[in-house]
């Protein structure tokens, strides 16, 4: 029950030590840490002559060094200053924080995917070609395309790669000097425009209606002929389905131009709609958030490129091949149309073996099953909050999140910022927020399929009660807040001014 | 489905309240109302997940089960079983990018480590926190210095890794830049300090570079920096920088390399994790997300990620790069394990290395259709072989030894293909040289 605060800290008196209990303060390693000591034990080799030609070094590092028991206590007391799924709901919109099974990780680390390297002979790494192999046929399947490219190594890279295709078609048709137009849409992910600046396209807004979403009257009021691609999230980062999507594709792609699908959402329709049916050209697969690889506080991620007829010609090295019972990576582009390579050796094995146990796990009809208790879930949240919270293009069915912005807290003080403040110190992770950009102090909430009924049922009023308190006039319980955590609001300014972005001797 | 909290019951519940009748109005709009599974199979078991992947893991030759001498990029070194348990802890391995910096300290003080170490490893004064890996680093190095010198011309030594200099054209070709990459340079015998004029933005050179030799940056930094252009310094072996000169030392601009030798897998190629590293002057220039240090409202030390206005989700068109994910887990698993090893045990384990090189050098230098093309080297050199190298790997491989990755393989139709690179780390033993010599004795 959620009737009445459950307890007051006010009078909490300060520790000695600064710790909390639980919560420990945890000095910088180069605090901590001697140059003599190794927590790993090396035999010195046997005298030698050594052959480094004089470029030996001779200035000392500077590395500090722990014992094994320090290392395992000052990791162990840095992990618990953080937020982390397994730990509570994480409802970060556009960034799918879904279960990630352990399985995942004990597969990948298996000694014949975790311990083969990428230039031993093909031919002892016949399984690896396998697994890859059976990662695409599922990728395929998924979004009734024609080819993938497995080695983008996250979202944004995946971007690159599918308009390096994108370049290289419109560069074989002849048409370089006239294609330099980009079309994207205000919603979209700011990597979308970063991603297309960087090959030299020109980006151009493409206005959503009042109802979020693209319509095919903006589209087809923009393309001609010096229209290369659009970038279309689907559904879009306010969690609509772009209803339109096919139009747009078939305007754009009659044009002469490429669809290019932003593919960071795919939770919604993994399983119950596939791209390749809307008219999808390129769209990159966030495997880390579909396919549940973990985050990991930021990385590595992996981001496969599925392409479809017209731009699998282009795609990049290494290429898998089959012949018979032999699986081959081509590696080098010579007698192909590859566009070339974007990176060494060939993708993310590891983040290849999690996704294919994830999807085995799901099967097709748990996939399925994935997207739609996203789906229903996120619905949950709008239609429970809906009273409360408001809506930037008006109360429609969402798809698996759903966007929120800040015209209900007007004339409380209470800001989206302090609102998700005060959610950390419930326990929450806050939602996403400030973004899109299109809403104005939005709050975005991805619930995924991870959470129980109760789960949801708690963080929903949890953000009633906290709404309320707001709507009251309680504008200095937002402002303190958090309250509770390792660190209090911290002065990002000063950060940005003076930036400090390592620890130097004598500096403390 | 084991993944799945809803029960049928939750689910009706849940339905009724949104106030749909079945789920298909959910997806009404995704055009033609495609509602299926596919041709995909149905779900499995952990135990069918465990042995469907077990089968496909057990026909790889891995490399603990196997003299091992493959590197060209990445190499097996041994990692602590503290750092895979550590990196496996929920908070480190199920959070999100620490974007609400109360709730994330335990990941910002391990980017400011990370990013500590790095600076200090590389001899350069900061340091991001983590790229992709090394070859996208380098192609983000140089597009680094075509932002700060405004010329948008490279050159690539010819002792790059090919697999980082075919990065490298590829942005190059595509966003429209110049690019030169000099020939195969296998005795590092070319001349660089020659081709360096006005006009170029920068000038990438590997060392220890991808034939074995360790470089001598400094003649040319001092080139690079009389015609205005930056050197950007790659390796793709970091535990070299524990007994070489580090490049910051030796005057480069920027430093790029490949971490997975320390706390990382072979994983076949990824996830690996990049290294970056610069001047403070060009800090405004750096791609790629940063850690700061600043302090609470209480006036307590704490971290945040800071200058993100250069980056893609404020800047959008104008960033300085439109990389959004770095390799955190990775990025981590290098920094438990540099902690463990600290500066004494980095340095132990690069002699050990390159004492374990030398003594297969010497052991190679002595067969009869075996020439060690290398002067130096540091844990890796070239083989020239009698006859076809990619043949020989295959026929050793056939016999159960990794003996190394033929030139061939990377720089196919050069004329290098009696070229072998062969690795040698503290994994190997003396029965691991002594079956490598065996069996390349019968071989040739």
């Amino acid at each position: 029950m959620l009737d009445q605060p459950k307890r007051d800290l006010a009078d909490a008196p300060a520790t000695f030590t600064g710790n909390r209990g639980l919560d420990a303060e945890e000095l910088l390693l180069f605090e901590i840490g001697r140059a003599e000591t190794s927590g790993v034990d090396i035999d010195e080799p046997s005298p030698f002559e050594s052959c480094l030609d004089g470029l030996e070094r001779k200035q000392p590092i500077g590395l500090p060094g722990l014992s094994e028991p320090e290392t395992l206590r000052h990791y162990v007391r840095l992990s618990r200053k953080n937020y982390s799924i397994d730990g509570g709901l994480y409802p970060l919109g556009s960034c799918t924080m879904k279960h990630n099974p352990r399985l995942n990780e004990k597969m990948a680390r298996l000694e014949g995917f975790a311990d083969i390297h990428p230039l031993q002979p093909q031919s002892t790494v016949q399984g690896a070609l396998e697994a890859m192999e059976q990662l695409t046929h599922w990728l395929l399947t998924l979004t009734n395309m024609e080819a993938v490219a497995l080695s983008p190594k996250a979202g944004a890279h995946g971007e690159i790669c599918g308009l390096m295709a994108i370049k290289s078609a419109i560069a074989a048709r002849g048409e370089s000097e006239t294609r330099k137009t980009v079309l994207v849409p205000q919603s979209a992910h700011g990597t979308n425009p970063a991603s297309a600046a960087l090959l030299g396209f020109e980006v151009r807004a493409v206005p959503a209606g009042p109802d979020g979403v693209v319509h095919a009257e903006a589209v087809e009021a923009l393309v001609g002929p010096d229209v290369a691609a659009i970038m279309l999230t689907n559904p879009n980062t306010c969690g609509l389905f772009e209803r339109d999507v096919a139009k747009i594709a078939k305007l754009v792609r009659d044009a002469g131009g490429y669809f290019y699908c932003d593919g960071a959402n795919f939770n919604a329709i993994a399983g119950v709609a596939r791209p390749g049916d809307f008219g999808v050209d390129a769209m990159h697969i966030n495997l880390h958030k579909t396919f549940s690889t973990p985050h990991g506080g930021g990385g590595p991620g992996a981001g496969p490129v599925v392409l479809s007829a017209r731009l699998a010609p282009f795609a990049p090295a290494p290429l898998l091949i089959r012949t018979g019972e032999v699986l081959r990576l081509k590696e080098d582009a010579e007698g192909t149309q590859a566009f070339g390579r974007i990176t060494a050796f060939h993708g993310q094995m590891g983040m290849f073996v999690r996704a294919l146990a994830y999807m085995l796990a799901h099967g097709g009809d748990g996939l399925a099953q994935a997207s739609r208790d996203a789906v229903l879930s996120a619905n949950y949240v709008r239609v429970s909050l809906r009273d409360l919270m408001s809506s930037p293009f008006g109360d429609r069915k969402c798809m698996h999140e759903v966007l929120f912005d800040d015209a209900w807290l007007a004339g409380t003080g209470v800001s989206t910022l302090d609102f998700a403040k005060a959610m950390i110190d419930e326990g929450f992770h806050p939602m996403t927020i400030y973004f899109p950009l299109v809403a104005h102090g939005a709050m975005l909430i991805e619930p995924t399929e991870s959470e129980s009924k109760a789960s949801l049922d708690q963080f929903i009023g949890t953000l009633r009660r906290l709404g309320e308190r707001a709507l009251e006039g309680d504008a200095a319980l937002f402002h303190g807040a958090p309250r509770y955590t390792p660190r209090r609001r911290l002065d990002e300014t000063q950060a940005a001014r003076k930036p400090v972005l390592r620890w130097s001797k004598g500096a403390a | 489905m084991r993944y799945h909290p809803l029960t049928e019951s939750d689910r009706e519940a849940m339905r009724a309240a949104v106030g749909v009748a079945d789920m298909a109005e959910l997806f009404a709009e995704a055009p033609g109302g495609v509602y299926g599974e596919f041709d995909l199979p149905r779900g499995k078991s952990e135990l069918d997940v465990e042995r469907h992947l077990a089968r496909l893991a057990a026909k790889n030759l891995s490399a603990g089960r196997a003299p091992f001498f493959v590197g060209a990029g990445a190499y097996k070194h041994h990692v602590p079983a503290s750092v895979d348990h550590l990196i496996q802890r929920s908070e480190f391995l199920t959070s999100y990018t620490p974007y609400q910096p109360e709730i994330s300290q335990g990941t910002l003080q391990v980017l400011f480590e990370f990013q500590t170490q790095v600076a200090m490893l590389t001899g350069m004064e900061i340091a991001n926190a983590s790229m992709y890996d090394g070859s996208t680093g380098c192609a983000e190095a140089m597009l680094m210095a075509h932002r700060i010198t405004r010329r948008r011309k490279a050159l690539l030594s010819g002792g790059l890794h090919p697999h980082y200099g075919e990065v490298a054209r590829t942005v190059a070709r595509l966003a429209g830049d110049e690019i030169v990459t000099l020939a195969p340079d296998v005795l590092a015998s070319e001349d660089l300090i020659a081709q360096i004029d006005d006009s170029l933005s920068c000038v990438i050179v590997q060392t220890p570079d991808f034939f074995g030799n360790p470089r001598d940056l400094r003649p040319i930094a001092d080139a690079c920096h009389r015609h205005g252009a930056l050197l950007v310094a790659v390796f793709t072996e970091a535990v070299s920088l524990g007994l070489l000169m580090s490049p910051g030392e030796m005057g480069a601009d920027i430093v790029v390399g490949e971490g997975q030798s320390i706390g990382n897998s072979l994983n076949f190629g990824g996830p690996y994790v990049g290294l970056f590293a610069t001047r403070h002057e060009f800090l405004r220039q750096m791609p790629g997300r940063l850690c700061g240090e600043t302090v609470d409202v209480e006036g307590r030390r704490g971290y945040v990620l800071t200058l993100s206005t250069r980056e893609q989700h404020i800047r959008r068109d104008k960033a300085t790069s439109n990389i959004c994910t770095n390799s955190g887990l990775c990025a981590l698993a290098f920094s438990i394990h540099m902690t463990l090893l600290g500066e004494a045990g980095l340095r132990r384990l690069a002699r050990v290395n390159h004492a374990n090189a030398v003594a297969l050098k010497d052991m190679l230098a002595r067969l009869n259709g075996v020439e060690v093309l290398n002067r130096s080297f540091f844990n890796e050199f070239t083989l020239r072989v009698k006859g076809d190298a990619a043949e020989l790997v295959e026929k050793l491989a056939a016999r159960g030894v990794l003996a190394g990755v033929p030139v061939s393989r990377l720089l196919p139709g050069a004329g290098l293909d009696d070229l072998l690179l062969v690795a040698s780390t503290e994994m190997n033993t003396n029965e691991d040289r002594a079956a490598l010599v065996a069996q390349l004795k019968e071989a040739l």
